[in-house]
This record gives structure tokens, sequence and C-alpha cells, in this order.
């Protein structure tokens, strides 16, 4: 191999050069801004995971997600080819022909432009096995490109191929920034191609370039080579100078995401640098899309998490809020991203920054309810002595209430304040307490106050902490060693924000399991079928799905669904999406009900009052909670049977 | 003149006639939901806040709807976002929205 | 020989409409899915606005529809399968088997009453002192009025709008008749027991028609029953079994609690269980907003349908009183009349 060109230079280089100095420029400063916007803590993190050894699983996670794209590929194996194929061909066309230059012109290391178009600098004077092994590595990673660019055009046809309903619209960034980078490895082929009968080539560039060389003999002359590089540089150099403006950012972000990630970074109540990496790092591949139940059943394509980062980036702050009030914050969407991409964080912390410390609470009246004496005692009193322990006799409580009032009660529940509008939920945790002989006291019973979840998910974390704080101290003062809520909404937040030392956080799901485990209570197995929701809040919020179905199984022909598990389906009416109208949420209730109950069984049973509501309100499907269906399975034993109405 | 302190008390009449109707419009512009209550009080009846506090959610919409700001900005803070108000209303409006944009306007017109 | 007409339902839409077709001469078969006529009348015990026993209206009715069985053909327990058009008039099978050739069809389906299941925070179902208008009606026709335990109620209240009015159970209308009921309902159990203490706690009182305002005026200042605006949010049983409900004194301002012993939920009407699948059967359009059967209009064509020689009467059209689906019963009939000498 030789060099054709003693200065190693022709204009054309010009155009990619300017591409080239851009991006890495922009690369600096954007790097320098996220840096400097990070708390003192998170920069120490990025400094210290640098030299520590887990820096190769960070470059083991680049190469896996950002090359190939391995989380795509399992879930659909086209859209993963389509992806890898272009980024790992592209990232390997890069390093063979650096190897290239290693090799035969070392001293043209320092030029930048030198890799990409090395073919129209050199010439092959020999051939030997060693250009050839190159030649071919060369013409089968550009093989590999070209595929993934042809299936990057099918998909914006024919979708379905790729396992995808519904893809994203581009505006015109997008579109040119996508133009150039499909125009980027056609004209490079086409460019080898016309050059391949000096510098040579192999299977693809050769044999196409011998095509052409049958043509050109009729031509004689190479006009076409010097036009189609400049044509290659131009493109290289447009997609360059777009890449901050379009989708292509993440090419360059997602890698920094992953590398602050490992590094231990996370998200904070705050959109800082970290959300913005996370922001540049949507692909708009829209995979998003169709698990997004606003999409998929409400037909509210704006609103969905593609459109909501899109909105945030270009600083449509009015748009990203409306989204952000509309979010269900079921999951779905974080679930599917494979960036990991947390825009249910991004929400809230928009929200935050818009609600969120200014407003003025005045919960000072929550004092009188922490005040509030214990009334509750429980009907364990009543299984001692066979009687009905808890009646007050002329107005004052009697001996055995007031007994029942001194003893520590075992467990503390917490309906939770939609649980009042379940009624039936309650009667059924009532009768199984009673039933189990356990000794508790209700502290919600005659409304209480609120957990302080649905202020969080409003964005007011400042409000929620007050009820926060007044709810632990009612929660404390009980004694309780356990505290059983029915509402996942409160399951949530009292196992992740209160602190309550000594006191076991269970929904009566993983409770009702225990009892069933202890023997304190035993049930019958109906020959109902029936399927399970998982609310989101209990499910992919708090990671809760085997304990109900252990629970169901002992009471009842349990069923799967296509929606079981991290798939489940949200009911629609989350306390997150304070703004989706009442409209739309029924026309999710209605069509997670239908696809839920596609196989007719019994019963639907869930673990939330609110799912329970929501599926009740759209069909005429019977919809139970967990607590019932168990309820009405009891087996009571002789001692409390009276206590059975 | 004999001064028999009428003159200083505020009339008690809602004059329709000086309305400021901007908050109704701008909430009702974000919230169309804002327009459908028909004052039926269920969520003032169900209100977890309510039990405590004089915080009565469908007299505050109706305040705004005549213009009188004061006890809105009063109240308006007292609201634990729960929720139950939303579930129980028959007329589909998204009451927790409501508060958050009395909140927000509120605060922007520095009275809340 | 005179034409044939097919009336679907024999409540006292079915009958009256029946009756006036037989008395001008046409032959018509009466199509009853149950075994007895009446429909939801059946199950009344006396009828607003002036206390006329139930029995009476439906006797006459039943008696009438027996003595004109010339003319007039009952079809028990059966319903319509489909409809086909001939050349001239229309094909009707029923359930049993029965094949009908008839020239005009009329759809007198009625109503299906609320199910207060639905609204799980009033209680219904769960407590034994919940009841819906309908319960409370059978216990006024047993001559039984009594909570659960065999006690005399002391204390009764009436919740007005219950799955009416209601976007939550997608019934956006008033049904009409629910607010003169529990009015009616009130002043009974006030003549019972005139030491109960009776609640109506409303949202407004629809006091329309003919003798309404009157009931209205007679139970605040004859029998003493307390009026309450506010509509009720949720209700829990006492320790003693009585029902403790929640609503707001909305003229006041101000949450309210009142523990009753008798709750009563006044349940409206929706548009029957079959209608969207009759629709379909017989080519009619169902209402997107109350899911009743759509008229062709709501003046000059109000008993017809968009399909030809098929007619409607009653509250199969949305919620009617039974003087007025007595009145759309002879105007369905004058209209199939009409149709059929055209």
């Amino acid at each position: 191999m030789h060099e054709r060109f003693a200065n190693a230079y022709d204009p054309f280089v010009i155009p990619y050069m300017i591409g080239f100095v851009f991006v890495i420029a922009y690369l600096i400063v954007a790097l320098c801004y996220v840096v400097k916007s990070l708390p003192m803590s998170d920069k120490k993190k990025m400094v210290k995971h640098l030299f520590s050894y887990k820096i190769f699983i960070t470059v083991k996670d680049i190469f896996a997600d950002c090359l190939l794209h391995v989380k795509i590929w399992k879930k659909n194996k086209m859209l993963g080819y389509m992806h890898a194929s272009i980024a790992f061909g592209w990232f390997m066309l890069i390093v063979v022909g650096h190897i290239e230059i290693f090799f035969y012109a070392p001293h043209r290391v320092n030029l930048p432009y030198y890799p990409i178009f090395f073919r129209y600098f050199m010439m092959e004077t020999e051939t030997t096995v060693g250009g050839s092994v190159f030649f071919f590595l060369m013409d089968f990673f550009l093989l590999m490109v070209l595929s993934g660019v042809a299936l990057a055009m099918i998909k914006r046809i024919r979708r379905r191929l790729f396992g995808m309903k519904r893809t994203t619209r581009l505006k015109w960034n997008d579109q040119l920034g996508m133009y150039a980078l499909w125009s980027i490895f056609p004209l490079r082929f086409l460019a080898e191609s016309f050059t391949s009968h000096i510098s040579g080539g192999s299977f693809l560039t050769r044999g196409f370039g011998m095509i052409f060389d049958w043509f050109n003999q009729f031509l004689n002359n190479d006009a076409l080579i010097r036009p189609t590089w400049w044509a290659y540089s131009i493109a290289l150099m447009v997609f360059f100078l777009t890449l901050p403006w379009s989708r292509f950012t993440h090419i360059l972000s997602e890698a920094l995401l992953i590398y602050m990630r490992n590094a231990g970074i996370r998200e904070t109540n705050r959109n800082n640098g970290y959300a913005s990496v996370e922001i540049y790092s949507c692909s708009r591949c829209g995979l998003c899309l169709d698990p997004c139940q606003m999409v998929a059943a409400a037909s509210l394509l704006q609103m969905a998490s593609v459109e909501f980062t899109r909105n945030l980036r270009w600083g449509r702050k009015a748009d990203a809020l409306e989204a952000a009030s509309y979010c269900l914050m079921c999951n779905r969407c974080v679930q599917a991203c494979p960036v990991g991409v947390n825009s249910v964080q991004l929400k809230l912390n928009l929200k935050g920054a818009s609600v969120g410390y200014r407003y003025p609470h005045r919960y000072d009246y929550v004092e009188a309810e922490a005040a509030r004496p214990l009334t509750t005692t429980s009907a364990w009193a009543d299984i001692l002595l066979g009687g009905t322990g808890t009646e007050e006799i002329g107005g004052k409580e009697t001996a055995l209430e007031a007994a029942g009032r001194e003893a520590t009660p075992e467990v503390v529940y917490f309906a939770g304040c939609m649980s009042h509008l379940t009624p039936r939920i309650e009667q059924a945790m009532k009768r199984i307490f009673s039933a189990a002989g356990v000794r508790y006291t209700f502290l919600d019973e005659d409304g209480g106050i609120c957990c302080g979840r649905p202020l969080m998910l409003a964005g007011d974390t400042a409000g929620a902490e007050q009820l926060v704080a007044k709810n632990t101290e009612a929660i404390l003062k009980t004694g309780a060693g356990t505290l059983v809520c029915s509402c996942p909404i409160c399951y949530k937040i009292f196992k992740d924000t209160y602190k309550l030392e000594g006191v076991r956080v269970l929904h009566h799901a993983e409770y009702l399991l225990q009892l069933l485990e202890d023997g304190r209570i035993t049930v019958r197995k109906s020959a109902e079928t029936g399927v399970y929701h998982d609310p989101c809040e209990l499910g992919r919020h708090s990671g809760v799905y085997q304990q109900p179905r252990d629970v169901l199984y002992r009471v009842l022909n349990l069923h799967t669904t296509p929606y079981d598990g991290k798939d489940a389906l949200c009911c629609g009416h989350s306390i997150a999406a304070e703004g989706m109208p009442y409209k739309k949420r029924r026309m999710i209730a209605k069509d997670a009900l239908r696809k839920m109950m596609e196989k007719p069984v019994d019963v639907l049973v869930t673990a939330c009052p609110s799912c329970k509501r929501a599926f009740a309100e759209v069909g005429t499907a019977s919809v139970k909670d967990i607590a019932e269906i168990v309820c009405e399975q009891l087996v009571w034993p002789r001692t409390t049977a009276h206590l059975q109405k | 003149m004999k001064d028999f302190g009428f003159g200083l008390k505020k009339s008690g009449v809602i004059d329709l006639d000086q309305t400021d109707w901007t908050l109704l419009r701008e909430i009702a512009a974000e919230e169309p939901s804002f327009m459908n209550c028909f004052y039926c009080g269920t969520c003032t009846a169900t209100c977890s806040a309510g039990k405590y506090t004089g915080f009565n959610l469908r007299r505050l919409q109706l305040l705004i709807k005549r213009g009188q700001w004061d006890e809105v900005a009063r109240r308006i803070p007292e609201c634990m976002l729960c929720g139950k108000c939303q579930w129980v209303c028959p007329k589909g409006v998204n009451t927790r929205h409501i508060v958050m944009l009395i909140n927000k306007k509120l605060h922007a017109r520095k009275i809340c | 020989m005179k034409e044939v007409i097919v009336v679907l339902g024999g409540g006292p839409a079915g009958m009256e409409a029946a009756l006036s077709l037989a008395g001008r001469g046409y032959k018509v078969y009466l199509v009853e899915k149950t075994n007895a006529l009446g429909g939801h009348l059946a199950c009344w015990d006396r009828l607003f606005p002036q206390q006329e026993p139930a029995q009476d209206i439906l006797n006459e009715l039943v008696n009438k529809v027996r003595a004109a069985d010339d003319r007039i053909e009952v079809v028990y327990g059966a319903e319509l399968q489909y409809v086909k058009r001939r050349m001239r008039g229309l094909e009707v099978m029923l359930s049993n088997q029965t094949l009908l050739q008839a020239d005009a069809v009329l759809v007198a389906c009625g109503f299906d009453l609320f199910r207060a299941e639905r609204k799980e925070e009033y209680g219904y179902g769960i407590y034994e002192n919940v009841l819906t208008s309908a319960d409370l009606e059978r216990k006024f026709k047993e001559r039984k009025v009594v909570c659960a335990d065999g006690r005399t109620p002391e204390k009764v209240a009436f919740v007005h709008c219950v799955g009416s009015r209601d976007e939550k159970v997608d019934h956006t209308y008033c049904s009409k008749v629910c607010c003169v009921t529990a009015v009616k309902q009130a002043c009974e159990i006030k003549e019972l027991y005139p030491e109960a203490e009776v609640f109506n706690l409303y949202m407004d009182l629809r006091m329309f028609d003919r003798y309404f305002e009157q009931m209205y005026h007679k139970a605040q200042s004859h029998y003493g029953v307390h009026f309450v605006r506010g509509r009720l949010s949720e209700v829990s049983e006492t320790i003693d079994g009585k029902i403790l409900i929640k609503t707001e004194d909305t003229l006041l301002g101000r949450p309210m609690k009142l523990t009753v012993d008798m709750l009563v939920l006044m349940v409206g009407m929706q548009a029957c269980a079959g209608t969207a699948e009759l629709a379909e059967r017989l080519d009619l359009k169902v209402s997107a907003s109350d899911h009743f059967f759509e008229t062709k209009d709501l003046f000059l064509r109000g008993n017809h349908t968009h399909a030809k020689g098929i007619f409607l009467a009653g509250a199969c059209t949305g919620p009617k009183s039974l003087p007025d689906t007595l009145q759309d019963a002879r105007s369905a009939a004058e209209s199939i009349h009409r149709y059929l000498n055209d």
C-alpha cells in the first residue's frame, strides 16, 4: 500500500473537519455544563468511578447498551438488529479503520480525517493476505451498517415488522439528521466502490466497483470519484452539525448516562445535569409509545413520555407540565425504555419545581387528629370472654375496653382515605382480624390524616413532609409492631419515606399471606375462577407481585393474563394524573378491563381501593379486593364464630 | 355630623358588576371540568380536611366564580390533596387539579 | 283483514298501546318475557301524586287486555329473536320459535332500576339497613316497614339521585321520578310512624308535574319532613347496626353527619339490559348520552324510529312517570295507525 498524495490532503475533507471539530467542542462544553450542575458529592462520585474497578462494568455496559443494544434485542430481534448493526458496524469501521492506519500509514495517525477517507488517499500496489483481511473486514462492517440503514428505512413504512404499533413522528431537525445518517453509508459505499480499482477492496466495494468499471470503459474517466467523496464528507458534516439538535445526540449522551448511573448518581428531586443527560439520551425510538395506555387507550399521543422529554429538551415548559399532569406514573414507559430514562421522575421533578417549596401549607389542624386517643380496641377481648366486650355501658367504657386500651396492639391498621369509599374492604379486614384473633387498632377508622403520597405525586414534597411527620407520630404512639395498610398508595410512602423504627410495614395482601402461613386463619378454596390485577403502586412501584398470588392460589382458581406482574396495566385512575379528564380515565379503565377479561373469568381481583373502584365504574364485571375474597372463604374457628356477622 | 360607624364597614353585598372574572377564566381554561360543578357538596362531605377545619371545596369553587378570593386564599392551604373528593364527585371534576391551580394562580397574584 | 302489530313488553306502556291498537281494530301480539303482565308497576304499592293503589291501575289494565282477547294475544315467556323485512311488512321471530307476520312492531320494553351496589360507598348490599326505593315499596306492599332486626325505624333518610346525574356510573341524566317518589315515601313513613324523623337529602327538587309541588308542601308543613340540600358521600355502620351518613348541608356550607335506622337509596332508571342488542336486531339507534333508544325527533315523531315500521313507547326512550308512559303509549298507537293508513 502506498499513499497517493504526498500532502495527504484534498479540499473535500473540509466539510468533515468542520463537523468533527464542532462535535468535539460541543462534547467538551456539554460535559462541563453537566458536571458543573451536579452537587459536589456527585462530582466526586464521577471522578472516583474512573479509578475504580467498576469502570470495567461501565465499559461492558456501554458496549452492550450503546453498541449491541442488548435490551432492544430482547424486545424484538429485527429492531435489535437494526439498532445494533448501525451502531456496532459503525464502531467497528472506526476501529478497524484506525488499525489500518497504524499498519499502513502510521505517520498519518494525527490526521483525524485520514481513517475516514483512507481509501481515497491510498492505493493498492500488491495483494497481501493482511490487506485482504482488512478489506474484507471493512466491507463486512460496511455491509452490516448498510443492512441496518435499509431496515431503518423499511421501519418507517412497515413498523409492525419490528413489533411496534406506533412510532414517533419526526420534526424537521430529526428528519435532517436522519436523512444525513441514512446517506452517509450509501455514499461511502459508492465512493469506495468507485475508487476500488485504485485503492483495492473486498467483495462488496470491489464487487460493485467492477460492475462500475465495466460502465467506466465507455466513459473512460474517473469523473465520479471525487464528487462522491465530497458528498460523503458533506453528509458527515450535516450529521455532525445537526447532532446537538437531533435525536442522535443520544449517541454521545447515552454513554455518559451509563457512566454516571454506574458511578452511583441518581435523579434527585430536581432536574439537574443528570436529568439533562437523561433527556438528551432519549433517542425517540418510540418504544415507550405502545406500553403507554394514554396513547393506546385514550388517543393522547402528545402526552407520551417521548413527547414529554422532547418538550423538556426544547424548553416548552407548559407543554411538558401538561404532559406531567396527565401522566399516570404507572412506570410502564420507564420499564420499556432501552436507555433507562426515568421520565416519571423527570415529570415529578418538573411538577415539584412548579408546585412545591413555595406554597404555604396550613396543616396545623392535623395536631388534633394526632392527639386523638385511640378508641378502637379489638375483637381480642371478645374472643377471650366470648362476649361483646367493646360495647359501651351508659356512655362509659367497659373495664374490658379499658384493659384493651392499655394493652399494646399487635397491629396498627391504616385503611387509607380511598378505602373509606370501598367499605367492603374495611369490613373484610375487620372480620379477618377478628377471625385471626389479632389485637389491632384501626388508626383512621373515623377518617384520618392523608399519608402524604398524593402531595408527593403532585410534586409537593415539603407539604408531604408535614403529613409524614404527623402520621409517624400517630403510628409510633400505638406501640404496634406491624403496620397493615389497605391502600398501595399509602403502602409505598410508608415503606419508602416514613421512618418507622421497629414497625414492619405490610400491605394487607402480604399480611394475609402471613396469617395464612402462620395458620392464624384458614380458608377453603372456591370453585370460582379469577385473574389478579397488579396495582401500579404495589407492583411496579413496590415490587409486591408474588404474595397476593400466593394468597389467591389458596382461595380460588387463579388464571394468568398477558398483563401479569411487571406488564400489569394501569386502571387509569392514578392519583398522580391530576390533569387527565375523567372521560379519558374511563377509556383507559375500560380498555384495561377488557384486555384482562379477554378470557372470561368469574372475578377480577385487585389489591387497591382505587383500582377496584375504577374497574367497577366502567363495567358489569365482578371486581373484588383480595381481602374480600379471603374473607368470603374464611373458615371461622369455633371460638370466634360468634363474631361472624 | 355624628359617625354611626357604618361608613367604614365593607358592604356585604356581592357586587357582580364589579367582579373580577380573571381567576375563573384562567382556571377554566386549564381545567375545563371546573365549570362542571353543580354544587352538590359531596366533595365537602367526604373531605379528610373538612372534618377538622372549615375547608369546603364546593364553597371555594363558588367563591372564585363570584370573584370573592379572600376566603379562598385563606382556606386553600389546608387541602391535603388526598383525592377523596375527586372519587366521589358525580360530575367528574378534577378537584385536585383545581386546588393546585388555585394555589398556583393565587400565588402568582401574591395573594396566597 | 286488519293489519297485525307486535308489541314488545307487557308493562303499562305495552298494555295501554295494545288496548289503543285493538280499539282501532288491529290484531295485536303482546310479547312479555316474564310470565305476568305489569312490569315494574306490579312491584309498586301506591302511586304519586295522590297515593292511588298501584294494584287498582294494574288490575284495570290487565282486565281490559284479557277482555280484548279476540284482538290481543298475549305471548308469555318470549323475547324477540329477529325481524326480517319482507315484500309487505315484517317477519318477526320470537325466542319460543313463534313466527309472526307483522305490519308494525312497537318496542315498549321499559327500563331497569339502577343497581345500587355499584355505588359501593353507599353500602347497599353491605349494610342490612340500607335499602333501595324499590325495596321500601315492597315493604309497604307487605305492610311491614321495619329495620333488619325488626325494630321500628325512628330515623329514616332518603337519598335522591342514586345512579342519576352521576358521571361516575355513566348516567348523566335525571331520572325524573325519584324526587317525587322520595317525597311520597317520606310522607308514607310519617303516616305509618308519626314520631319518626324523616330526612330527604336532595340536590335539586324537581317537582315539575301536576300536584307535585303540593306534595312537597304537604311533606314539609303537614308531615314535618326535613329537607337537606346535599348529596351523600359515604356511609358506615355503627356498632349497633345503625347507618352513619356523611353529607354537606350545602345551604349552610358545613359538613354534616347523621345516624339513621334506615337509609333509602332513590335508585334511578337506566336503559334495560338488552337495549343495545335489541337495537342491533331492529336496526335502531341508541343515544350515546343516556343509552336509551333514540326517537326520530323529539317533537312530531316522538314515537318513530329510524327504521320503517318500528315504533317506540314508554320508558325505553328515557325516564318517564306512569302518566307520561301511558300517554306516550296512546300516542305511539296513534302514530302506528297513521303509518298504516298513509
